[in-house]
């Protein structure tokens, strides 16, 4: 028996004490994470206040439109026509001038979104059968508000003028407009598959630079070097915690949007966990390169910013879409990881899609998580050794 | 004073000693605007629309062309067969459809009325509610020209500040303040909890150097630097976005340097509050992406609820976003903008002042 104890250092035991070693390094990182509450509890309220401020508050939809009405000379034309447009919920009349000059000094001070101006003898043009003239200014600073504050602004007066009487021979096309994937156009609906994304790569990237250059920055690698754990456990190790924290922070995302937000899921949760693994997988690998090229936990910081969390943002499609970039800057963003798992979240959440429509997408990313991984471990044991 | 200018020098040597951290400070945000600047555009592209015309006659036809020759629409296929077009949008090939039913002509001239049917994308979100306005325009415009009748109001309509409707001239004085407010207020957090993490907080502490005089030598150095940048920012977006400047560049400058002091205070106040750098990264992070979707810089503010448009009011962000467009793409002067101004520098004074006390109290 003693004998048999004594040889088996030599063979399996090692094996199986590194193996134990593993698990002990991994309760000590879960350990780190649930000790650092502050770090902790920001990097759970990031992203549900997005959530609730993407599905509350950031609303592109015009709904309130802030009118000055330019009236040189009311009759009872003008008056119906303002009167039909304080009707009109989204229109909210809030001066009514005798002459267009104060309107320069209106807009510059923020004081209406656009105004009508009416000419005099309008009521007189109507009647008598010749156009009766409207201007509509808008303050076009924000193009697309601009826009579609005069497509409203054009259907109200259209309805006027159809109720004042048919010009007589018109003909009418009724344009039914039908919005695919997002009907109310919410931006929650959107916003969500992107903000799984933006929470992978907080924890996976940022997270995992951060926590291995801080063992770099107090030397505790070295220790953990000279332990019996190889580099490729360390890696694991560190990494996994982080892994777990992301896909449950990701969950909770994605329950608090189809719980509270009722952001639609038409695809399969299975694909979608699946690919969310692949792209955790991407997100790590570039978190352990820029750990493994940095020294100090600030330029880490720095570099996961600039490296991951910019492009991710900035260049997937998540808030700007990718279409109205210019040519070179649409080319950078072939490389952003986070453009092609945008496709992916949304293709599978909002159009109910699979693997078929989307297998481009899912090679992309595979691809890149093999190069990536391949020279973070090749970079990281390089540093080691 | 003379213990202030020491510290200034100190805070300066040591941004100016470390080549990464100010190519950072510097570079970073020429970087950031020239990216940013072409990315941050909701700028409504040509749609691809799939045409499927089941109708066939002059009346049809004529909608398509009106459709295509407007600017707004390419030609991305055309079929007879809704399957087919419904397929082309799930492989996001083309993102609009319209569906002329037949019959369509037929239907205009019996009953002087026909429906056509248009289908958008709205993956891309805000871009598809602007092309449908477009598309009734358009529709609006083909019915008018069918009917031949003299309309009984007519329409003009007119962009003030922004004839050519360009988004660059929008978002990029809104860029300029997101640069500054993340690069001052993150270095000024990080700044300081890295002197608490390496424990040269305590060393000062111990030291004459007073409160007033420690936290002036840490934001004058900050304060500066990020105005210079500011400006660097500012001749970029002109002379690379040919962003309009119809106001005073001096305004605007002003303005920035007292909003500073509010965007400053805040990356102050968080450092009282974090132990560790990462923890000063983290909350900094969650207090900007607040003030930041909350300005009016992405979203119009008109759109929120009245609940986020009370918010947007207590956000600084939103008073110095609101005054850098108005100068510059509206020439607004000084008597324009003197309310936000006001709102900016009672913010200042009571964030930097809350922000010292919560310091005093931290460390004494």
């Amino acid at each position: 028996m003693s004998t048999m104890a004594k040889r088996t250092p030599g063979a399996g035991a090692p094996h199986a004490r590194r193996r134990g070693a593993l698990t002990a390094f991994m309760i000590k990182e879960v350990w780190h994470i649930l000790r650092d509450r502050q770090t902790l509890l920001v990097i759970l309220a990031i992203p549900l206040a997005q959530v609730v401020l993407f599905g509350y508050a950031l609303r592109t939809d015009i709904n309130r439109i802030r009118v000055a009405v330019v009236d040189p000379a009311p009759d009872y034309a003008t008056i119906a026509l303002r009167s039909r447009l304080t009707a009109t919920p989204r229109f909210e009349i809030t001066h009514v001038l005798a002459n267009a000059a104060p309107l320069e000094t209106l807009f510059r001070r923020g004081g209406a979104d656009m105004a009508i101006e009416l000419e005099p003898g309008f009521g007189r043009h109507l009647k008598a059968g010749e156009p009766a003239r409207v201007a509509f200014v808008t303050d076009a600073s924000d193009p697309n508000s601009s826009t579609t504050r005069q497509a409203y602004a054009t259907a109200v007066v259209n309805d006027f003028a159809a109720q004042m009487g048919d010009a007589g021979g018109g003909v009418h096309i009724t344009l039914d407009q039908r919005m695919r994937f997002n009907p109310t156009l919410a931006s929650v609906n959107l916003f969500v598959p992107g903000l799984i994304a933006l929470v992978l790569t907080l924890i996976s990237a940022l997270m995992t630079a951060i926590s291995l250059t801080r063992e770099k920055e107090r030397g505790t690698l070295e220790t953990l070097l000279v332990s019996p754990l190889r580099p490729w456990q360390i890696i694991v190790g560190k990494v996994a915690p982080y892994i777990v924290l992301g896909f449950l922070i990701a969950l909770l995302v994605l329950a608090a949007a189809a719980g509270v937000f009722h952001v639609p899921f038409r695809g399969s949760v299975a694909l979608l966990l699946g690919e969310s693994l692949l792209y955790t997988l991407v997100s790590l690998a570039l978190g352990v390169l820029i750990a493994a090229r940095t020294t100090s936990q600030r330029t880490a910081m720095m570099a996961a910013l600039v490296g991951t969390m910019m492009p991710n943002v900035l260049l997937s499609g998540i808030i700007f879409p990718i279409a109205s970039m210019p040519g070179w800057l649409r080319a950078v963003s072939v490389i952003v990881p986070a453009r092609w798992f945008i496709v992916i979240a949304r293709g599978i959440m909002l159009e109910g899609v699979g693997l078929a429509n989307l297998w481009l997408e899912t090679a992309v990313l595979a691809l890149m998580t093999v190069v990536l991984l391949a020279a973070a471990v090749r970079s990281f044991s390089a540093r080691l050794a | 004073m003379r213990i202030l200018r020491f510290l200034l020098r100190k805070e300066y040597r040591q941004i100016f000693r470390d080549r990464l951290m100010l190519a950072q400070i510097l570079l970073m945000p020429v970087i950031q605007l020239v990216i940013l600047g072409n990315a941050a555009t909701f700028e409504v592209t040509r749609a691809k629309l799939y045409v499927v015309d089941q109708d066939h006659t002059v009346a049809s036809r004529g909608l398509v062309t009106r459709l295509v020759a407007s600017g707004r629409f390419m030609l991305g296929g055309t079929s007879p067969s809704m399957a087919l077009a419904d397929q082309a949008v799930l492989q996001r090939r083309v993102n609009a459809i319209v569906n002329i039913p037949a019959g369509f002509e037929r239907d205009l001239v019996t009953t002087r009325t026909a429906p056509v049917q248009l289908i958008l994308d709205a993956k891309d979100g805000a871009a598809a509610g602007v092309t449908a306005s477009y598309a009734g325009r358009i529709v609006n415009g083909y019915a008018a020209e069918l009917s031949r009748a003299r309309p009984r109001i007519a329409i003009s309509s007119r962009n003030w500040f922004n004839p050519d409707l360009s988004y660059h001239d929008y978002m990029i004085p809104g860029i300029l303040v997101e640069l500054v407010t993340i690069g001052g207020t993150l270095l000024t957090a990080i700044n300081i909890t890295r002197e608490k993490e390496i424990g040269t907080l305590d060393q000062l502490n111990v030291t004459p150097v007073t409160r007033a005089q420690f936290i002036a030598g840490k934001l004058i150095p900050i304060w500066s630097i990020t105005l210079v940048e500011f400006a660097v920012g500012l001749v970029i977006a002109m002379l690379l976005f040919h962003v309009p400047m119809y106001g005073s560049f001096a305004l605007v400058w002003f303005v920035a340097a007292v909003y500073l002091v509010a965007a400053l205070g805040i990356g102050l106040w968080v450092s009282t509050v974090a132990e560790t750098q990462q923890q000063a990264m983290f909350v900094v992070f969650f207090l900007l992406l607040i003030y930041l979707l909350l300005s009016g810089l992405f979203t119009p503010l008109t759109s929120m609820p009245v609940w986020a448009q009370w918010l947007a009011h207590l956000n600084p962000v939103m008073y110095f976003v609101a005054i850098m467009r108005a100068v510059m793409m509206k020439g607004a002067g000084p008597a324009d903008v003197v309310v936000p101004f006001v709102v900016l520098v009672v913010y200042g004074a009571v964030v930097l002042t809350l922000a010292v006390r919560q310091y005093a109290k931290r460390t004494g």
